[in-house]
């Protein structure tokens, strides 16, 4: 593969080199055939080889010592100048040829994949393979990318391609314009590299996600997929063949909804959790129940409907040919007269939910001016539209991009989320709110950055091997800011996994043990201070103490006295 | 019938007779082996390697190394008789003919081995 290029060129260049000997043979051949003349006029033998060769040589590079060793004949000037012209061609000929051959579209798409499949090839940490960066690709990869979790980046489109090497990265990342349906591509791209983590088939194109986690399951088993679908039948369809995540953002906003009407408290914290990491805190939504008029009855609608009426909201559903919809009406729900007819004084919600955007405002908008207390669900459809959606203000607007890419990266990046999302679903509402609370003030107004961390030696050699060493060490002692001993790091275990069984917001009094595996919900720099403490030896004995840890000599030296440990 | 085979074939074929018409002949005697015949081997043999390249199968990867092997001995024959004749001035004595016409019986025996190749490959294809 890395060859081709090479291979490339001399293919190309066959017929210039051949048609260049030829012509230095001709003239070479010629020179030594023409009679010259010596220093007093008198006709001479004519010219070696060599010194034809040597002649020709500097003559076609255009070089042009003049006439060398003597002055030439008559015949001899005649035959050089029929040279000149010849190799002049020829030389052209082949200038010309490679220059057409380094502009030529195939070659440099050549070069970039090999450059592209260098760069993978010499990826030493693990990373992760992106196929589709249009919109929810972009989210992901920039979400990576401020966790320094490396990836790479196929995409069809060569334009967003390009865009990427102009977006605000940390680091440069590798990527290729090519079909990720393609199983040539998806090796290429480091599908069967040792430090693949996972794939995501994430493109807006469900066949194509399709295609890539076949391709997947089949070429590198061991891996996880993630895949976005959009309809029922390729969801269920990517599943048979045990895809390990399918993101159906349908699906997921449906069952959001439906969460949000019936456990406010725990969708909030779903919200928060699930959130793009370190971006501002989504606004509360409190969508009341009743009767709810549902525009648009697609994929979207129907996965709506199916959620939502289990919740005990009665919908009335407009659709311009919707036939299977019972109590529907027809119509786009633009104009007031059907929204009328589909009773939207009596009721308590709307869902502009139809795949035209400029429609879903102009239904947003009509609706809140007849009802201007209605609770309007907005679906955005391109990112495009993000100014007039965000100009709108809908209560609740659905991206499908956003959904997607967040799921993706919980999936991935904290696999101990949904762990604890399934915990969750058993506890009460009043403990959600509490929790709520305390993690909306960890970051700022920011949504809390989660971190997994497993006490092993990978993840915190210093606190493992502190462990080993038989030390006890509680949660609270842990989690203190080494600059001022008295202040508890702005930090919160949301889970802690020990042999499988999990313990669902873990007391500070809780003794840890080597193996235990956390979710942590905290903010970029407390986050830095703790790691710095599992990872350091030094650190983690001045918090866990508040006495720097001497050197070996030094304690030789001078003895201390063991200190009772201090609680913080 | 392939019209590039027949220019490939026929090529390599005239680089081995060139070769083989020069080098013909009691090894010390100049007056057997003519320049110009050693001119025409070259050239016709670097037109053979120009043909050979871009090949990525293995018999084309030998084909190419049989030919560089062959050029190289051509062009030192070349050298040793331009510097026999132009630069120490000795001219064409029976040893500088001898090692003149033994570098060319080397790219002789390179160009066998690349018809032999030819034939090989033409008798693996059967086509």
């Amino acid at each position: 593969m890395i060859n081709n290029s090479f291979f490339l060129i001399l293919r190309r260049m066959r017929a210039p080199i051949i048609v260049l000997i030829v012509i230095y043979a001709i003239s070479v051949c010629g020179l030594t055939l023409v009679p010259g003349v010596d220093a007093e006029g008198r006709p001479s033998p004519p010219m070696s080889f060599f010194h034809a060769f040597y002649f020709i040589s500097y003559t076609a590079t255009t070089i042009g010592f003049g006439e060398i060793p003597n002055a030439f004949s008559e015949a001899q000037r005649l035959w050089v100048t029929v040279c000149i012209y010849l190799t002049v061609i020829g030389w052209s000929y082949s200038v010309v040829t490679l220059i057409a051959l380094l502009q030529d579209k195939g070659f440099q798409n050549t070069l970039t994949q090999n450059r592209f499949a260098r760069r993978v090839a010499r990826l030493h940490e693990p990373f992760y393979l992106i196929c589709g960066c249009g919109e929810t690709g972009s989210l992901v990869a920039h979400a990576f990318d401020r966790r320094n979790q490396a990836f790479v980046v196929l995409e069809k489109d060569e334009m967003r391609v390009e865009e990427l090497d102009l977006q605000d990265f940390k680091t440069d990342i590798p990527a290729l314009a090519g079909d990720a349906r393609v199983p040539e591509t998806l090796i290429l791209a480091g599908l069967r590299h040792p430090k693949c983590r996972g794939v995501l088939a994430i493109s807006n194109d469900e066949d194509a996600n399709l295609a890539t986690a076949i391709a997947v399951r089949l070429l590198n088993p061991a891996i996880p997929v993630i895949a976005r679908a959009r309809s029922p039948l390729v969801m269920a369809n990517l599943a048979s063949f045990g895809t390990d995540h399918v993101i159906n953002p349908y699906e997921r906003f449906a069952e959001y909804l439906a969460l949000a009407v019936a456990a406010p408290e725990r969708y909030r914290l779903l919200e928060i959790l699930t959130g793009l990491p370190d971006s501002p805190l989504p606004e509360a939504h409190n969508p009341p129940a009743g009767h709810w008029i549902l525009c648009g009855y697609g994929r979207f609608g129907h996965a709506l409907a199916e959620h939502l009426r289990p919740t005990g909201i009665t919908l009335t559903i407009i659709d311009p040919v919707a036939t299977d919809a019972a109590s529907g009406i027809a119509g786009y729900g633009t104009e007031a007269e059907t929204l009328l007819a589909a009773g939207i004084m009596d009721a308590q919600g709307i869902i502009a939910g139809s795949d035209d955007d400029i429609n879903n405002l102009s239904i947003a908008m009509t609706a809140s001016e007849l009802k201007p207390e209605l609770f309007v669900v907005a679906r955005q459809n391109h990112h495009a539209n993000a100014p007039l959606f965000a100009a709108y203000a809908a209560d609740f607007t659905m991206v499908a991009t956003r959904i997607v890419a967040q799921e993706a990266i919980a999936v991935l990046l904290t696999p101990l989320l949904a762990h604890f999302l399934s915990v969750l679903r058993q506890q009460q509402s009043t403990s959600c709110s509490a929790l709520v609370e305390r993690i909306e003030t960890l970051n700022q107004g920011r949504t809390p950055l989660l971190r997994e961390i497993c006490l092993n030696a990978g993840d915190s050699p210093a606190l493992w091997q502190a462990l080993l060493h038989g030390r006890e060490i509680r949660p609270a002692e842990l989690l203190i800011d080494a600059t001022d001993r008295a202040r508890p790091l702005a930090t919160l275990i949301l889970l802690l996994v020990r042999d499988g069984k999990p313990w669902f917001l873990p007391s500070p009094d809780l003794l840890l043990q080597a193996g235990d595996q956390l979710l942590l919900a905290t903010c970029s720099s407390e986050w830095h201070q703790f790691e710095l403490c599992l990872k350091n030896a030094n650190e983690l004995e001045y918090v866990l103490s508040g006495r720097e840890q001497p050197g070996w000599l030094w304690q030789k030296l001078f003895p201390v006295p063991p200190v009772p440990r201090s609680r913080a | 019938m392939n019209p590039e085979k027949v220019i490939f074939g026929f090529f390599i074929l005239l680089a081995a007779t060139l070769n083989f018409g020069f080098f013909i002949g009691d090894i010390s005697r100049p007056e057997l082996h003519n320049v110009y015949e050693l001119a025409a081997a070259l050239v016709v043999s670097l037109i053979a390697t120009a043909l050979k390249f871009g090949d990525r199968t293995q018999i084309g990867a030998i084909h190419l190394s049989t030919s560089l092997v062959a050029d190289l001995q051509l062009i030192a024959a070349a050298i040793t008789w331009a510097v026999a004749e132009h630069v120490t001035g000795t001219g064409m004595t029976a040893h500088i003919t001898s090692s003149v016409v033994s570098l060319s019986g080397g790219a002789l025996f390179a160009n066998v081995v690349s018809v032999v190749l030819l034939i090989a490959e033409t008798v693996m294809l059967r086509r």
